[in-house]
């Protein structure tokens, strides 16, 4: 199928019309015109290389009534994905080739997005012993991300040795900076209002020591180091101080805490719970200035599914996280405007680069795999918890309205989503 | 008042004052020969206890039946809650059995938040994680009434565990909306972080802070917090923060001593202290039933909202 | 607008103070001539403005006779049968007098007499309270329109109303002044 998408702005440019055919980009210019094309008319839309997201949990295997690799697939490409990292906290845990293989199929049956599996570090995310990286790394489904993600490496041998050993295969190790002792049966971020609400405080700090401690083990190996969901301000000190010694690390923000804050937990609600928690209106500011200036590289979604009952009842009972692949872009629209080069290199190039993925993150010029979405800018849509691609309900911008609509996203040139609707 | 009684912060200084008068006039029932009255006939309140508290439970059903309500104990253990039924369909079901009001006793701090969401009769807060007791707050403030004839300007030391103390947040919030002083007095592991922004000051130090107290309050700690650090040892906690009958005298000649209960004499109370005429102790569980009364009128005894 | 409205209604002054004071003083006679000097006799108002037309009524008798008859109040607000009508009231004060109402004859006061249903409530407080050996019924105003069977044993004023009419006794002790009106026009019906 070829398609000729007519007038589109690229990144917020002149309009330009796009011809799609063979998976790739066949021709950018004016007045391009193709016998037999089905013609998209783009006219006031934005195009932006298709999304990456470094961070989903997508549940298969294990917890499919949460979400399954198709369903969170559909999502992505609703929200203008075209790749995703499917994290390693399955039931059973990523920590094989085996198991890694198994999502990486799923996704390539799905079809949707690409998905790409990040491996467990440690066998069963028990932070004991290595797992198998390397053959994670050279089966088929070519791991180069490994993270805990849900644990933390805490163990700090351990984490020097995941750090050394990836590099053999160019492989990073993704934290999920938390120090488990100071953040014993936590629930929310430790402050005024965790005071108040006699939540179990999850200090600032047990992000940073561990980012802090970090940082020094990867300069001491010369390894790559990616940091998840950085969530402080604290945090952000520590890698800008970092990043100017010329420390290997990235790092990745979500949308909720680019967004909201600890206040929401004040209805005890626990669609706001989420690890690590919904920090203050100060760590949000420093957030978003850390995403503008390059401290933070990439935003990531920590699409984190969970079934009603497992949100529906008490807080402290309820497991943490928020869907985030549908909202992420009209968040990230919401938080920065359209300032369309920023949100391509956070939301595609880099995370495209980090992720070592290199058919998307590509500008849409002639010759470049077909990877893109289009977003109509100028639309607002008010999020319905009901009707998420996903199976679950947990978004945290439920009744929220944001700017932005992903109208269509093409993964190696064929349409996953056409005026909103999924493909299949 | 509001629908429900969730937080003391729900009450402003009037609603407060309010209750409290209406549990005076509660009180005066309790000494009658028929100790009954007809208020809330034909209403239903079910007592929802996920924590076992006795002398909450028996204090609410004594409230409840004292106005003539139905009153079912609906116990976690040995019902479909302790075989895992969640919250939500608890409420539901109670919701079916046109409970007017629920009177919640949970572990989670919270709970009761979630469970007015549910269901369309009142909430009432009889305890939830450590977050708060509002009515253990309501029969604080009555005593120190009914004792010191005022709360506006009173000086009141609350002291021990308030970290994981429903019954300081709620005595706080009640408190400073009528009008009295609080001194927390902890040691610095034992308050929370972010509690600067509570509407009372913090001492570390009991003995700089009993001078000038009109009300000292204390509370329960118990010995599991030495295993996670929070001090020393028992002998420790109770020589810096228990009181004794040396540490009263240095008290002012009208102050009184209070605590919620249930209390661990040697630990954070002495027995002298417990059993002197400051001691409020018996008083607290009395006046308890009124308050408790007051507030079901309060919440129950007009309109269906 | 409602502030329009409620200028339309229109106030007539049916007792004034000192009217007022000479319906007292008929009412304590009343209650010495049939209870033969008021012996083992208890007043208990209700309030709000009942309670303190009791203690008028008891100062009169001792005025007039020299009999101290003991004085309280009795709220009812907890023995309605309308609590559901509207928001929680707040409660009245309920004093026994020292030696209980045991064996006593209890005259209950109250200022209107309407449809009945506050001193059938009271009646209810009152078993509650003891058992006296009569009780009786003395009112300032009895405006008719009863719903039960019940009548005043005292009545300083019988008053002939429309059920749209408010009838409003002041109090000096609550009202800072003296006197019996009557409201007419809109505003909802007085109980």
């Amino acid at each position: 199928m070829t398609f000729l998408i007519k007038g589109v702005s690229l990144l917020g440019g002149e309009p330009t019309d796009l011809l799609l055919r063979d998976g790739v980009v066949a021709e950018a210019g004016t007045g391009v015109s193709a016998a037999g094309a089905q013609v998209i008319d783009a006219d006031g839309l934005v195009a932006l290389p298709g999304l990456v997201d470094l961070h989903t949990h997508l549940r298969e295997p294990g917890r499919e009534d949460a979400e399954t690799v198709e369903t969170g697939s559909r999502a992505a490409a609703l929200g203008g994905y075209t790749a995703v990292c499917a994290m390693a906290n399955t039931e059973p845990v990523a920590d094989t080739a085996g198991v890694v293989e198994q999502v990486w199929r799923l996704g390539r049956r799905a079809g949707l997005v690409d998905v790409q599996p990040v491996g467990a570090v440690t066998v069963g995310l028990r932070g004991e012993h290595l797992a198998e990286l390397g053959a994670m790394a050279t089966s088929a489904a070519a791991v180069r991300i490994f993270s805990d993600d849900g644990h933390c490496v805490s163990d700090p041998r351990l984490m020097r040795r995941a750090l050394e050993y990836v590099q053999a295969f160019d492989g990073t190790v993704a934290q999920h900076a938390e120090e488990p002792r100071l953040t014993e049966n936590a629930q929310m971020h430790e402050g005024e209002i965790s005071a108040r609400l006699g939540l179990t405080g999850w200090p600032a700090v047990a992000e940073e020591a561990i980012i802090a401690r970090d940082v020094l083990l990867a300069e001491h190996v010369g390894a790559r180091l990616h940091i998840c969901h950085v969530s402080t301000a604290g945090s952000v000190e520590i890698l800008r101080a970092a990043k100017a010694r010329g420390v290997r690390v990235s790092a990745e923000v979500t949308p909720h805490h680019l967004l909201l804050t600890d206040e929401r937990t004040t209805t005890y609600d626990p669609v706001f719970k989420v690890n690590p928690p919904l920090r203050t209106g100060a760590d949000v500011a420093a957030l978003r200035q850390a995403v503008a200036d390059g401290v933070i590289d990439a935003i990531a979604t920590d699409h984190a599914p969970h079934t009603v009952e497992d949100k529906e009842c008490e807080w402290a009972y309820a497991r943490p996280g928020m869907l985030g692949l549908q909202t992420a872009l009209p968040v990230a629209l919401e938080v920065f405007g359209q300032q369309w080069d920023l949100i391509a290199e956070r939301m595609s190039r880099a995370p495209a680069r980090l992720a070592g993925l290199d058919g998307h993150g590509r500008h849409p010029a002639t010759g470049e795999p077909a990877n893109l979405t289009l977003v109509d800018p100028t639309a607002r849509v008010s999020v319905d918890a009901t009707a998420q691609a996903s199976r679950s309900r947990n978004t945290p911008f439920a009744r929220m309205t944001l700017p932005g609509r992903v109208v269509a996203t093409f993964l190696r040139g064929e349409p996953t989503v056409l005026d909103g609707k999924a493909s299949r | 008042m509001s629908r429900h009684l969730l937080s003391a912060a729900d009450l402003d200084a009037d609603e407060a004052t309010a209750v409290l008068d209406t549990a005076a006039e509660m009180a005066n029932v309790a000494g009658r020969e028929v100790k009954k009255l007809p208020t809330l006939r034909g209403r239903t309140v079910v007592n929802l206890f996920y924590e076992d508290s006795t002398r909450t439970r028996i204090s609410f059903e004594a409230a409840a039946k004292r106005l003539s309500a139905d009153v079912i104990n609906f116990s976690a253990k040995g019902s479909s809650v302790a075989k895992g039924e969640s919250l939500k369909d608890t409420a539901l079901t109670l919701q079916a059995m046109g409970a007017d009001a629920v009177v919640i006793r949970h572990g989670a701090s919270g709970a009761p938040h979630r469970l007015a969401d549910w269901v369309d009769g009142s909430v009432i807060n009889a305890g939830d994680g450590t977050h708060e007791h509002p009515t253990q707050a309501l029969l604080d403030a009555y005593t120190m009434r009914a004792r010191l004839g005022r709360l506006a300007g009173l000086k009141v030391a609350i002291v021990g565990d308030v970290l994981h103390s429903r019954v300081a947040r709620s005595n706080v919030l009640l408190l400073h909306t009528l009008g009295a002083h609080v001194t927390l007095v902890a040691p610095p592991t034992l308050l929370p972080v972010g509690v600067g922004a509570w509407p009372a000051d913090t001492s570390f130090d009991l003995d700089a802070v009993l001078p000038s107290s009109d009300v000292v309050m204390m509370l329960r700690v118990q010995r599991e917090r030495m295993g996670d650090s929070f001090f020393p040892s028992v002998r420790e906690y109770s020589r810096r923060y228990g009181l004794d009958g040396a540490r009263m005298r240095q008290l002012p000649a009208h102050a009184i001593v209070m605590h919620p209960g249930p209390m661990i004499r040697g630990m954070e109370i002495a027995p002298e202290v417990a059993d002197s005429p400051r001691s409020t102790i018996t008083e607290q569980v009395t006046n308890g039933v009124s308050v408790r009364m007051a507030v079901l009128y309060l919440l129950l005894g007009g309109m269906n909202q | 607008m409602a502030h329009a409205e409620a200028a339309q209604t229109t106030t007539k002054t049916i007792l004034s103070g000192a009217d007022l004071q000479r319906v007292i003083d008929r009412i304590a006679h009343q209650i010495l001539e049939k209870t033969r000097g008021a012996g083992d006799t208890v007043l208990l108002g209700i309030p709000t403005r009942g309670a303190p037309l009791a203690r008028r009524i008891a100062e009169r008798i001792e005025a007039f006779e020299q009999v101290r008859v003991p004085v309280g109040s009795i709220d009812i607000t907890l023995y309605r049968d309308d609590l559901r009508s509207q928001a929680p009231r707040p409660l009245g004060p309920t004093e026994v007098p020292q030696g209980g109402i045991d064996g006593q004859r209890v005259i209950l006061v109250d200022d209107v007499l309407f449809r009945g249903r506050t001193v059938r409530a009271a009646l209810d407080a009152l078993r509650d309270l003891g058992r006296p050996s009569a009780v009786q019924l003395a009112v300032l105003v009895d405006r008719g329109h009863r719903e039960l069977p019940i009548r005043a044993d005292y009545v300083g004023k019988n008053l002939p109303t429309a059920l749209d009419e408010q009838v409003q006794v002041r109090l000096a002790e609550v009202d800072g002044t003296d006197g019996v009106m009557i409201i007419s026009g809109s505003g909802p019906p007085s109980i």
